[in-house]
Order: structure tokens, then sequence, then C-alpha cells
């Protein structure tokens, strides 16, 4: 791997963090100035309120203030919940295990399913099955995944109490192995990781659709038929591992959509991780944790572009030539 | 565009009549609706709840209100947050494209940078922050929206300009001694046009859903009824584990044929203005 193309890179997004540090900070402490806030307390006067802003660091000049909280943030000091009183980094790394799981989970299964439904829509191009996947995948775009995740609820907790409707375990078991605190957990999971894969699906289906029928017109797909292979095996062995480069790369415009699902996912099932903080947030008017977690959010698909950056390069020799 | 063409698009495909039947049903909605809901949708009873019935349609909601009333006035916020939006976004996004691709330069490198990093902040986080700080309403809606979605038009705009700045007929324009501004106005937008109107209508697809997301996190216009509040209040009373499915159904599926009509149209125009995609459908 070049050096250098890494390099440029890596400050490539250090450099958006720098922007998201210095937008966040202008947002709240501007926009949002928190002083509005404590001039609401009753019978504060002006000789406590200006105490209070000394507290806050608010009497310094503006430079000053962003250097204090820059440094703050990369010493992870992000402040304090108003709501629970509690660090909002500890209650950024209680929440951050639930999110990856449930986003990882609909990552992983979209891609796959995506990927296999692309190569069945692609080779059968303009016959039933691929209208029938495009109109699916063109619904799956346009429905909203939280109202999908209330459907799921209704179908499979309510009418047919299959699945548990929401959280990530069964409150108050004492499990006796940890196998079974997993299966506990993956049995809530199941709901909300469908939600996720289907909104995922139909955007990495269409990706895998279009690459693979760019793939099938091109020259050596022709050869590898004309020198007698079956379709199945050119399809297999030569098509699909060509298609597949572009689900990499284009999958990063989608990080940030994973993250908006996860906010309402996480709500309608109640899935404790950095969604469901957020829309607590939200409610409370908790600017720490929403400040915290805007920023774990950007820092978070800032990082998944630079991996799929890392990980384009690895796949294909053409950047590496260059 | 030619407008023969379009009409063509429009009418004489399935997909074309499709997308606009359903949009002109919404838009009626939007305008009449208030009008033809058979209850007045913030009347509250102590039918909570209640399953459908020849005095409720489509049942009633938490508050005892006729979910069909409230249904038919919810369109007018969508319609109106999703044009509006798309309106400011387009606006945004094919000036920055304009000056950053005719201009080139360090204007150019500047606003790229700018868009590069709209493009990679999560769009609803940063919604929910803009939201949260100012107090909901539809005009704060249309706005954090409009200006989080204009990044993508921008990039498009300026490839666009990119290649036409390097054109015979604006070559010509500008060795004949004609303003920027000029060359700008009867050159380079005429020729952008299309590609914008096409992208601004996918944009409305996103504004739509968009609006919908924050209102069900419980960002929206309190004072207006919206497809997302429905829900939004549908959720948060129960209604989906009280399986009052025609509470929780009809909403989303108003949001999803909207999206859905809209995003078939906007389909329609980026395969017009860009024939290559045609091959590929």
């Amino acid at each position: 791997m070049s050096p250098r193309w890494l390099a440029g890179k890596v400050a490539a997004a250090l450099l958006t963090f720098a922007f998201v540090l210095v937008f966040n900070f202008f947002l709240f402490r501007v926009m949002g100035d928190p002083t509005t806030q404590l001039a609401r307390l009753p019978r504060a006067t002006p000789e406590e309120i200006q105490k209070l802003r000394a507290n806050y660091g608010l009497d310094k000049p503006i430079t000053g203030q962003f250097v204090d909280y820059a440094g703050d943030t990369l010493r992870f000091d992000l402040g304090t919940s108003q709501r629970t009183r509690r660090p909002v980094w500890t209650e950024i790394k209680d929440a951050l295990p639930w999110t990856l799981l449930l986003v990882g989970t609909g990552t992983v299964l979209a891609t796959f399913i995506g990927a296999w439904l692309g190569v069945i829509a692609a080779t059968r191009r303009g016959k039933a099955a691929d209208d029938g996947l495009l109109g699916f995948s063109l619904f799956t775009y346009a429905a909203p995944e939280y109202w999908i995740g209330i459907i799921l609820i209704l179908v499979f907790a309510v009418w047919l109490p299959i699945f548990p409707a929401g959280q990530q375990v069964t409150p108050g078991v004492e499990f006796s192995s940890w196998l079974d605190e997993a299966a506990d957990v993956a049995e809530h999971l199941v709901l909300p990781g469908i939600a996720m894969t289907l909104m995922l699906l139909g955007q990495y289906f269409l990706i895998m659709r279009a690459s693979m029928v760019d793939v099938l017109t091109e020259d050596f797909i022709t050869v590898k038929r004309a020198i007698g292979l079956p379709w199945e095996r050119v399809v297999r062995q030569h098509a699909v591992p060509n298609a597949l480069l572009p689900l990499v790369t284009l999958s990063s415009i989608y990080f940030g959509m994973v993250v908006g699902g996860a906010i309402t996912i996480e709500t309608v099932f109640s899935w404790p991780g950095l969604g469901e903080l957020s829309f607590d947030a939200i409610n409370d008017k908790d600017f720490p944790v929403l400040q915290g977690t805007f920023l774990i959010f950007s820092a978070g698909v800032i990082l998944a572009n630079l991996l799929a950056d890392c990980l384009y390069f690895v796949l294909d020799p053409r950047v590496q030539a260059t | 565009m030619s407008e023969r063409g379009v009409r063509q698009l429009l009418f004489q495909t399935w997909r074309g009549r499709l997308g606009l039947g359903v949009l002109g049903l919404f838009i009626f909605l939007a305008l009449f609706g208030s009008l033809i809901a058979p209850d007045d949708p913030d009347a509250s009873s102590l039918d909570i709840l209640g399953g459908i019935s020849a005095d409720h349609w489509l049942g009633t909601t938490e508050q005892g209100s006729d979910v069909f009333s409230q249904l038919l006035v919810g369109a007018r916020v969508s319609i109106i947050v999703g044009f509006a939006a798309a309106a400011i976004s387009a606006l945004l996004g094919a000036t920055v494209g304009l000056i950053g691709g005719y201009f080139g330069g360090w204007t150019d490198r500047i606003l790229d940078a700018f868009e590069n990093w709209f493009l990679v902040i999560p769009q609803i986080p940063l919604m929910i922050v803009l939201a949260r700080l100012l107090e909901p309403s539809l005009g704060v809606l249309i706005a954090v929206i409009g200006l989080t979605s204009w990044a993508g038009t921008g990039r498009i705009v300026r490839a666009q300009v990119l290649t036409l700045r390097e054109r015979a007929f604006v070559e010509r324009a500008r060795a004949l001694g004609a303003r920027d501004g000029y060359i700008i106005r009867t050159h380079i937008l005429p020729n952008t046009l299309p590609l914008i109107f096409a992208n601004t209508v996918l944009i409305v697809a996103v504004a739509i859903l968009a609006e919908a997301a924050l209102a069900f996190l419980g960002l929206g216009d309190p004072t207006r009824i919206s497809w997302g509040t429905m829900l939004e209040n549908a959720f948060s009373s129960g209604a989906p584990s009280a399986g009052a499915w025609w509470y929780v159904i009809p909403p989303g599926l108003c949001i999803t044929l909207l999206v859905l009509s809209v995003s078939i149209l906007g389909y329609l125009f980026e395969e017009y203005v860009n024939p290559r995609l045609r091959e590929q459908g």
C-alpha cells in the first residue's frame, strides 16, 4: 500500500473531523448559548449568572473556549448528561456496543442478501424476477424503516407472539451461562435486525445489480462463454468476483443512512444503543448528550469511509498502480 | 429538455402515469384535504383506539380522533415541506455547483471541501441537532432539511459545468468578450437546468422522508398534523402493542406511496437527462 496515498486519506479524514469539532462547538456554544438556559433559573441574580458563566468557562474569549472544548473532547471529556447526571462519555461507551451489534448485523445480512439478489436480477434482466426485485427495492427505499419496524412488532410480536417487541434482554432473568444470555439477546435482535437489513437491502441490491449488468457485457465474459465454459461457472467464477468491488466502494455512501436508521429503529425497539440515547436526549433537551452523540456518529461515519477507502485500495490493483 | 419528449414520458409510459396519478392525488389532498375530511381531525372523543366502523373508516386515535380525517389533512405538511425544502436545496446546490465549476481554482477548492463535508456528515443526526436547537415549526423543518441536503446536487451540477466550460460555444462566447455572468446565464445554466430539475425531484422524496423521520422523533411542527406525527403519537401511545393496525399502517403507507410516486418521476427525468441509464434499466 502506497504510504503517501494512505497519508492523504488519513489527513482528509482528520480535517473533516476537525471541521465537525468546529461546527459542533459553534452550534452548541453560539447558537445554543448555555447561559440562555441558565438565565431561566428563577431568582438568578446577574452576579450568580456571572459566576455560572465563569464555571462553564464562558467568560473567556471565544478562541480560548474552543481550545478548551477541543482539548476536553480529545480527552473524551464530553460533559455531563443533564438527564442522568452521568458523564456523557460513559453513556456513549455503554450504548456503543449495542449500536455496533445492530448496525453490524444489518450491514452484513444486507450485503450478502443484496449481492445474492443482485446476481439473480442481473442474470435474469428484464424478466419477471428482475422486475419484482426492482419493485421490492424501490419499496424498501420509499418505506420509512421505523414504520417497517412497527409493522414487524405488530405482526411478529402482537398477532403472532414469536419474538420480543423491544429491549435487548428479557428483564429480570438470571442467566445460568453466557450462552443462554447470548441466545436471549439474539432473540431480541431478530426484529430490529430485520428492520435494519430491509432498510439497507434495496441499496446494496441495486449496486450489485448495476455492477453485474456492466460486467456481464464486458469482452472477457463473452470470451469465456465462447471457449465453451458453462454459463453458471462464468457467472460464479468470473462475473461475480469482478462485480463485487462497487459493493465495497459505493456502500460508503450509505453509512450516513445507517446512522439515521439506527436512531429511528433503536427508538422503535427500545434498543439501548446510541440511537435511543439520542432519542432520549431529544425529548429531554439534554444538549451535552445530543452534542456527544452527534460527534460520535460523525466520527463513526468518517472512520467507516476511511476504512472503505483502504479496503478499495487493497481490493483494486488498478488504484495501486496510480 | 424538449416539451414534447417530457410530455410523452409522463403521459405515455405506465411509470409516468402511475407517478403522476399518485402524486396528483396527494397534491389534491394537500390543497383540499381539510375540506373533504369527514371529521374534525383534532376533535377528541371517548372512543379511544376504536377499530374500523361506519363512523370511523380507519378507526380512532389514542385521543379518540378520526384516523381517516387526520390522514387526509396530514398530506399538506409532507407536500409543503417536501417541495419547499427541495427548492432551497436545489437553489443552494445549483449556486455552489455553478460557481465552483465555472470559476475553478481556490473558489472551487473551498466550495468542494464544503460539499465533501456535508456529504460525509450523517444527515439525520445533523438535522436532529439543528431542529432541536431551534424551536420546531414548519419553517424550521423546511430550512433544516433544505440546508442539509444540497451537497449531492452541488456535486452533480459542478461535474456538468466542468464539461460545459470547455465546450466550443462557451469558448466562442468568451472569445467574443462575453462576461462571466452572461455566459453562466445564457450558456451554462440552460444546459444544466434539466439535470438540476431531475435531481431536485429526487430530493423531494428525500425531504418527505426526512420530515417524517424528524416528526416521528418528536421534532415535527407541534401545531400541525403530519403522517410523521401520527406515527409518533401511535407509537408513543402503544398502538402497535394494542394491535391498532388501522392507526399504524395508513400513515406509513401514505408516506411510502408519496415517496414512491415522486421517486418514479425523478428516475424518469433522470433517465431522460442521462440516456446511459436507460441502457442499464
